[in-house]
């Protein structure tokens, strides 16, 4: 049995196929609130990822994730709802994550031309003026009160309470285990084509490109082409990842989608890891669980108040926002490449360890090892921008 | 006629605050390619700071404490955080900026978690005081706010102009590597162009918030991400530009705000965003800003 596992392939299916059942196994086993903090973080990381392509791999930072988001989300709710279109939901969430994509198209003569953390703030701009226009569009956007979504169908399947009623294995299947297939099937979409996007010319081309813009457009990159298809790409899975917050949410309104959600992207990727899919999923669980994790959890932790315990004490949100803040600054003082990097570093020594040598536990502290491998897997990684001087 | 002039001595006001913070952002630019993007919560730091000292310190001692601890705060998180980061890394300077945006968390987290709901008053000497000028009616706060960053930018300007510190940010500024060959300190030209930054955001807090905005609340923080735009448009390494660029941002958004009922395809509100669709306008056109200088790409 272990041969078989060693043999790479079937080693290779084999983590991502364990994962991937127990994920499918979980609706059996947990409760709604914890499948909705796996179907939050699902869509997070959907986000994340998209994010990270841009962030990571291309060097180009975006303030404005959170208006690719309220794209898809209110993208779907109006092309599905009343008033708008009424189109068939399934269709109208994948007009929503066109139009994302459209949205980041035309946003493009920004983002093709302006590089790096410039760009970070040119995005503000779209995140206040998105703001602005989910405020004002009463018509389309509901205003302040936002509009309630209307769930998605899939050939007479509704992902909802009801329509039809379901039980599997003695399971009743409310919306939350119906959404979390869903989202799991997204996910996986969203895994599998960052991951070939990455790995393929054009991950490689933006890499260059992060690394320096004269070098890449030398060796026949097209600079700007590659910036602003970064660009779509990224609000597209934002859009995507919009769909899935709208429907996860049930109802969308314009304060959600704010420039803290941006920055909390930001923060995802960062912990997680800069231009890594795995990195940015990460990131996203650990940002979109901790403040929920802590509000259940607050009558029982020190230092945290339960919400709405009066003025001045720390409620879990605002703990979980510390913690996170400084998890920003932490990480990139001690481990630029964030958990991920850290999680392989860790394995890589750990590999390196000589298996009979000497004693148990005196393996991995020599100092020239790690500082191989450092240099060996940080091709891809590192929390860089392009362009070397100024 | 008295609108329009109303507007324009509206805008001058503001854009001269945002200039206080602009100038900080290009300020710390210059010295380091940092974007700081900590700079709404230092703003806070220093409203906040006057808003609670106010009582025991008199206003002009709380003002005084208040941009000398902000001063200070900037400083020691450039010296203690920034600065550790990123090395001799090429790339440092941006891993700078995302940095900035964690400390930004915490700290805007932490005083918004004290600030809580209220609406904090600063105590200023000016009130809500008003002063006819001819036919336009200014609000004395206006007033000030347009004096003392006269002088405040003033200041600034003479330093970079005429102190061996500001002939060593402009050598950094122009080639860092040169610089600290030619014996210039980076580290401690930084730290000064931060505690400089540092200083002037917290003086513009106080006109921020003044008459007749309500008060300091969790929220002025974000008025200070308007500077970016003002100093983007002037192409983030020039003083003079970041100037320009605050009074184009300052006047936009007050005649939008002042014409609003003409405008009203574009929605209630729409001047609290109009400096980001020009900044979005200004990019297209001139994706390195009004006043960038044009540089060849060296390999």
């Amino acid at each position: 049995m272990s041969d078989l596992l060693k043999s790479g392939r079937l080693r290779g299916s084999a983590t991502f196929l364990l994962p991937a059942l127990l994920l499918c196994a979980l609706p059996f086993y947990l409760d709604a609130f914890w499948l909705r903090i796996g179907l939050f973080s699902m869509a997070a990381a959907i986000g994340a990822v998209g994010l990270s392509l841009l962030s990571g791999t291309a060097g180009q930072l975006s303030l404005g994730h959170a208006f690719f988001l309220a794209v898809g989300a209110y993208g779907y709710v109006w092309l599905a709802g009343e008033p708008g279109p009424g189109l068939p939901p399934a269709v109208a969430a994948v007009l929503a994550v066109l139009l994302a994509g459209a949205a980041g198209g035309l946003f493009s003569p920004v983002a093709g031309r302006v590089k790096g953390v410039y760009l970070g703030v040119a995005t503000l701009a779209l995140v206040f003026l998105g703001h602005h226009v989910l405020l004002t569009a009463d018509s389309v956007t509901g205003g302040f009160n936002g509009r309630s979504v209307p769930p998605l169908e899939l050939g007479g399947f509704t992902f909802a309470e009801t329509d039809p009623e379901l039980t599997v294995l003695g399971v009743p299947f409310g919306a939350e285990e119906r959404l979390w297939y869903l989202g799991l099937a997204l996910f996986a979409l969203t895994w599998f084509t960052a991951r070939g996007v990455l790995r393929g010319r054009p991950g490689r081309a933006l890499a260059a490109l992060r690394d320096s813009e004269t070098a890449a457009s030398v060796m026949g990159v097209p600079v700007a082409r590659y910036r602003s298809s970064a660009f779509v790409v990224s609000s597209m899975y934002a859009g995507l990842a919009g769909v899935l917050l709208a429907l996860s949410f049930r109802r969308v309104v314009p304060d959600y989608f704010s420039l803290l959600l941006s920055v909390d992207y930001l923060a995802m990727i960062v912990i997680g890891g800069l231009g890594s899919v795995a990195g940015a999923t990460v990131g996203a669980v650990f940002v979109t669980a901790l403040p929920l994790l802590m509000t259940r959890y607050a009558d029982q932790l020190p230092l945290v108040a339960t919400p709405g315990s009066g003025d001045g004490s720390i409620g879990p949100t605002e703990a979980s926002r510390y913690l996170y803040g400084a998890a920003i600054v932490v990480i990139l003082l001690y481990a630029p490449d964030g958990l991920h990097g850290l999680a392989r570093r860790t394995r890589a020594r750990l590999r390196r360890r000589p298996p009979v040598t000497g004693p148990p536990g005196t393996g991995p502290s020599s100092g020239a090892p790690s500082a191989e491998t450092d240099t060996a897997g940080d091709t891809a990684t590192t929390a860089r921008a392009k362009e070397h001087t100024p | 006629m008295t609108g329009f002039l109303d507007a324009l001595l509206n805008g001058l006001a503001l854009g001269s605050v945002y200039a206080l913070i602009a100038l900080g952002f290009v300020t710390i630019f210059k010295a380091s390619g940092v974007l700081s993007f900590t700079h709404g919560s230092l703003l806070l730091l220093g409203g906040y700071l006057v808003a609670v000292l106010h009582d025991d310190l008199g206003f002009a001692g709380a003002l005084a404490l208040a941009v000398v601890v902000t001063a200070a705060v900037a400083a020691a998180l450039d010296r203690l955080v920034l600065q550790r980061v990123g090395g001799t890394d090429p790339h440092a300077a941006h891993v700078q900026t995302i940095v900035t945006i964690g400390i930004d968390i915490v700290l805007v987290t932490d005083l918004a978690r004290r600030i809580g709901g209220d609406l904090l008053p600063l105590g200023d000497p000016w009130g809500n005081s008003v002063t006819d000028l001819g036919p336009v009616t200014v609000a004395d706060s206006r007033i000030a706010a347009i004096l003392v960053s006269a002088v405040a930018i003033g200041g600034a300007f003479a330093l970079f102009r005429y102190t061996p510190w500001g002939l060593s940010l402009r050598a950094a500024a122009e080639d860092r590597e040169a610089a600290a060959l030619m014996g210039v300190r980076l580290t401690r030209v930084r730290t000064v162009a931060w505690c400089l930054a540092g200083g002037l955001a917290a003086l513009a807090a106080v006109f921020l918030v003044a008459f007749p905005a309500p008060g300091l609340e969790r929220t002025t923080g974000q008025i200070a991400l308007k500077a970016f735009p003002a100093a983007i448009l002037g192409g983030m390494a020039s003083p003079v530009g970041a100037l320009v660029g605050s009074m184009l941002i300052g006047l936009t958004e007050a005649f939008v705000a002042g014409y609003q009922s003409d405008l009203h395809v574009l929605g209630e509100g729409f001047g609290d965003v109009a400096p980001y669709a020009v900044m979005v306008l200004v990019l297209l056109v001139r994706p390195a800003g009004l006043f960038a200088a044009k540089g060849a790409a060296r390999v």
